[in-house]
């Protein structure tokens, strides 16, 4: 058994090192393929041929795709993904600055999403057909079909415009700015590790739209995985075994058939909560959040390769881990899988 | 001369769906007492149908009707949820084909019978072990103790039935309905599964019925039998008496049972009549 | 006499062993368009798309006349009324001509991705499917690496790095787009290759490329499309996600994302420019989510 549990997680490593070099090839590709060249950049539009020459082959734009490839890999593996055209600061450090607000949304919108999306499906699979099912069924189908910018800005214009319940765009009003010292990046818990209560509801109240958006993404999502599992396993001989043995009707439900759904659930939520970070891109855009995804779609519009190939790197990497990783821990815990 | 503990008389189940009703159970009438009931017939013929309608346990869209069905005085017809889930796996049970498919993938074997104990019986953690251990044993099943701790997909197909057996008869119901129990077994673990479920009927004075597609099977074990085609019983007899049926149907199914005894060129096959549908 | 005819033809088409090719997918498509019309959401979802291709077409005739990229600018931001509809943005363009001619660039980029990836997953799939060995695994390995990717920011990155255009937001959206209909078509493929025709055809001669295309191919292509049909809403998506972020269909051409980018300054008091091109966008990914929904129960109706 636990030799079956080493090759699972080395057959774990051994996808995700994979995977990772296929994303790093194609963002290398990509930074190849752009239409700015990354000698004039460097020297400028008035360098003579000498100087052009030479800041190529120092760059090692000279050697092989391959070589050039590797030696892209090694800077990516130590940390170094560029330096930002735009912040003049290496792209990494950028990244890591920002990543704490994305993390604060996705965080908090994949919570929500599980505490509102798992009751739902289950509600929806034991009263199939019937008005409950009717009504999950439709917010999911919604859930799948409204974009989420337009959302967003649907929901600022209401909740905020017209309304007055929530504050703007941004992560705080600026006369808050600064003043709450960053320990975990994360606003809601270092204001209240500091005790400063008006910032922490200030930053509530910042939060509450962006992250109750991407909140009914995830809830929709959720619910139709989990009515799904749940309509396969109320299908199964063991639910009329169990009704003979005296459970109710819900005991079947929440006793055993949602036992048997909890390891493909938890892959679910792990996809749902990776895809939150790729919605989160359009969601900071318009909320004008100052995480991962505002800083790339900002590198984007100033043309700031290395900031936008170094982020999308980085959710890369992030999606494929969460990916794989759910894949590992669904192989791991059915137990029908456990045994040799 | 047993008293008789299950009373159905003209049962009917129906399935509406969009293209038409289709008629699954029509007519069946029976008693039931502390004997052994065969019902034999081929996939389709309505007989784990009627199994289900007889626990309350008929899928939607799926609708019962009957004049009268009873079990120990009780009208059944009448029963609320409440009054089945009294009934069900305490008074009436059943234990269905295939153990892979009928035990919860992932509760440990002695738990998933402990729980039997526990809802009807209202045994608590410990008595309720005690219970399936005995249980356990009563299925002759080795050693208890480590089986008790294994997962359904751990056991063999035997073990695994004689499990889903233990789990029903903990809580010693009166009537057992045996849904194809030894179909999904091999014809060697058969034998050993039918003696066990022999051994404890006859111990406990159950009632039992028997479905089955096996004629040989259900010839040798039942006291009576009753042959279903196409919703409707043909033919009710004594086991003993089975040579002396008189439907065709049932003739071509004793005479399509292969036997070592006779030499034969060919096997027999069943000429179905349209006829019998009606 | 028209009722026989139509006895006949619908007896024909609900046959239950036909006896030509011909009969026999003609019979499905009977089966499969019953099944639809026959399931009001489903219904619904096959109008909706209906209509969008229909408005596409017919998008200048639709529009009154109104040109999607004249500007005026004396009327900017002007309340919906009866010269026009649906307002107008910030450059005094009426947007329900622009809406309409919106419809026109989601169609175009719906079918440019499915042209794109679908014989991309067909040929990826059926090859290892069929195939084999160290070429299956190859494949296969190698959709992975795709299907494991991030999209959006996939697609965002290209689009960054090769400019802004349709052509571009396209390859972008079909890059990560593909894989699962190269898994699809390979787990159809697995099984009908060990049917027993195959065999027969193998024996007769029919070479590698023969059986593929006029064997296995067509088996995987209602998967295929039903798949599709289900994406389509997500590549809708996806494609005006990219458009609010000014990569897809560039100015003056009337693209519903950048739409309501354009209408993000404004949404406090003229909520209808960044509106109206929002709620199109929803009803179209609607309908193809209904119409999707259908065609699975209608195909295969085991899976989620």
């Amino acid at each position: 058994m636990a030799r079956l549990l080493v090759q699972r997680v080395g057959a774990f490593f051994a996808s995700l090192a994979l995977t990772f070099v296929g994303l790093t090839a194609i963002t290398f590709l990509i930074s190849r393929l752009t239409k700015i060249d990354p000698v004039l950049a460097i020297v400028g539009d008035k360098a003579s041929k000498a100087i052009y020459d030479k800041t190529y082959i120092a760059l090692g734009l000279d050697k092989p795709l391959i070589v050039q490839y590797a030696a892209y890999l090694r800077k990516l593996i130590s940390g170094d993904f560029g330096t930002s055209v735009l912040t003049s600061r290496p792209v990494l450090s950028d990244l890591l600055h920002v990543f704490p607000a994305t993390f604060e949304l996705a965080t908090i919108a994949t919570i929500v999403g599980v505490l509102i999306g798992v009751p739902a499906g289950v509600l929806a699979a034991a009263r199939k057909d019937q008005w409950p099912d009717h009504v999950v069924r439709v917010l999911c189908l919604f859930g799948y079909s409204i974009p989420v910018f337009w959302l967003g800005l649907v929901g600022l214009f209401f909740f905020y415009g017209k309304l007055g319940w929530v504050s703007g765009t941004g992560r705080l009003d600026i006369a808050f700015d600064d003043i709450v010292t960053a320990r975990t990046g994360i606003l809601l818990i270092d204001s209240a590790i500091s005790g400063e209560w008006e910032i922490f509801r200030n930053a509530f109240s910042h939060l509450i739209l962006p992250a109750g958006i991407l909140a009914y993404f995830s809830l929709a999502y959720i619910a139709r995985m989990t009515r799904s599992f749940m309509i396969d396993q109320l299908g199964q001989e063991y639910i009329i075994a169990a009704r003979i043995k005296g459970r109710t009707y819900w005991g079947a439900v929440w006793k055993h058939a949602f036992p048997n759904i909890m390891v493909p659930l938890i892959t679910v939520i792990g996809l749902s909560y990776a895809s939150l970070l790729e919605g989160a891109v359009l969601t900071e855009t318009v909320f004008a959040w100052p995480g991962l995804g505002q800083y790339i779609t900002r590198a984007l519009f100033n043309s700031d390769m290395n900031a936008v190939l170094g982020g999308t790197v980085l959710v890369g990497a992030v999606f494929i881990g969460v990916n794989l990783f759910c894949d590992f821990l669904y192989k791991i815990f059915d137990p029908r899988l456990r045994s040799t | 001369m047993s008293e008789t503990l299950l009373d159905v008389q003209d049962l009917n189940v129906a399935f509406p769906s969009r293209a038409g009703i289709t008629q699954a159970v029509r007519h069946v009438s029976f008693t039931l007492g502390r004997e052994r009931l065969g019902v034999v017939g081929e996939s389709g013929s309505g007989k784990s149908t009627m199994g289900r309608a007889l626990l309350g346990l008929t899928p939607k869209p799926g609708i019962v009707t009957a004049r009268k069905m009873s079990f120990d005085g009780q009208d059944l017809l009448a029963c609320s949820e409440a009054d089945w889930q009294r009934l069900r796996g305490r008074r009436m049970s059943m234990v269905m084909q295939d153990p892979k498919y009928s035990l919860n993938p992932v509760v440990r074997i002695g738990h998933q019978i402990d729980e039997t104990s526990r809802l009807h019986l209202g045994a608590n953690a410990a008595e309720a072990q005690r219970r399936t251990l005995a249980m356990l044993e009563a299925v002759q099943i080795r050693d208890p103790d480590r089986v008790y701790n294994l997962y359904p997909h751990e056991l063999s197909g035997g073990m695994g039935q004689r499990a889903m057996i233990a789990m029903m008869l903990v809580a010693e119901p009166d009537i057992l309905i045996a849904d194809e129990p030894t179909s999904a077994l091999d014809v060697t673990v058969q034998n050993d599964v039918l003696r066990i479920l022999d051994d404890l009927v006859r111990e406990r004075g159950m009632g039992l019925i028997f479905i089955s597609h096996n004629l040989t099977i259900v010839s040798s074990f039942c006291d009576r039998i009753l042959v279903m085609y196409g919703g409707k019983i043909v033919e009710e007899c004594k086991a003993t008496e089975l040579h002396h049926a008189k439907h065709p149907y049932t003739r071509a199914l004793i005479a399509a049972a292969p036997s070592l005894a006779e030499a034969r060129e060919e096997l027999a096959t069943v000429m179905r009549d349209p006829a019998w549908l009606t | 006499m028209t009722t026989t005819s139509e006895q006949k033809l619908s007896q024909w088409l609900q046959d239950d062993a036909p006896t030509s090719s011909r009969q026999a997918v003609a019979g499905n498509i009977y089966r499969g368009v019953r099944a639809i019309v026959s399931n009001p959401a489903a219904l619904a979802g096959l109008i909706i798309v209906a209509m969008l291709i229909l408005l596409a077409i017919l998008a200048p005739q639709l529009a009154r006349g109104i040109s999607p990229i004249e500007q005026n600018l004396s009327n900017r931001l002007h309340v919906p009324d009866a010269a026009h509809w649906f307002g107008t943005d910030e450059l005094g363009r009426d947007i329900y001509a622009r809406t309409l001619y919106g419809a026109r660039v989601t169609i175009a980029m719906v079918v440019l991705v499915s042209v794109i990836v679908g014989p991309i997953g067909l040929a990826v799939g059926t090859l290892a499917g069929f195939l084999g060995g160290w070429i299956d695994a190859l494949l296969m390995r190698i959709t992975d690496i795709f299907l494991a990717f991030p999209g959006l920011v996939l697609a965002l990155a290209f689009a960054a790095a090769l400019g802004p255009g349709i052509e571009n937001a396209v390859i972008a959206i079909s890059l990560t787009a593909w894989p699962p209909y190269a898994r699809i078509a390979r787990a159809e493929t697995v099984t009908i290759a060990k049917s027993d025709y195959i065999a027969a055809a193998k024996m007769l001669g029919a070479s590698t490329w023969r059986i593929l295309f006029k064997h296995i191919v067509p088996l995987c292509l209602s998967s295929v499309i039903v798949r599709l049909t289900l994406d389509m809403a997500g590549i809708i998506l996806t494609a005006a996600g990219l458009g609010f972020l000014g990569l897809g269909a560039q100015p003056p051409t009337a693209e519903w994302g950048a739409m309501v980018s354009a209408g993000r300054e404004v949404i406090l008091d003229q909520w209808w420019v960044a509106t109206i091109p929002g709620i199109a966008i929803f009803v179209v990914s609607l309908g193809f989510n209904l119409l999707g929904d259908g065609l699975r129960d209608v195909f295969d109706p085991k899976s989620s």
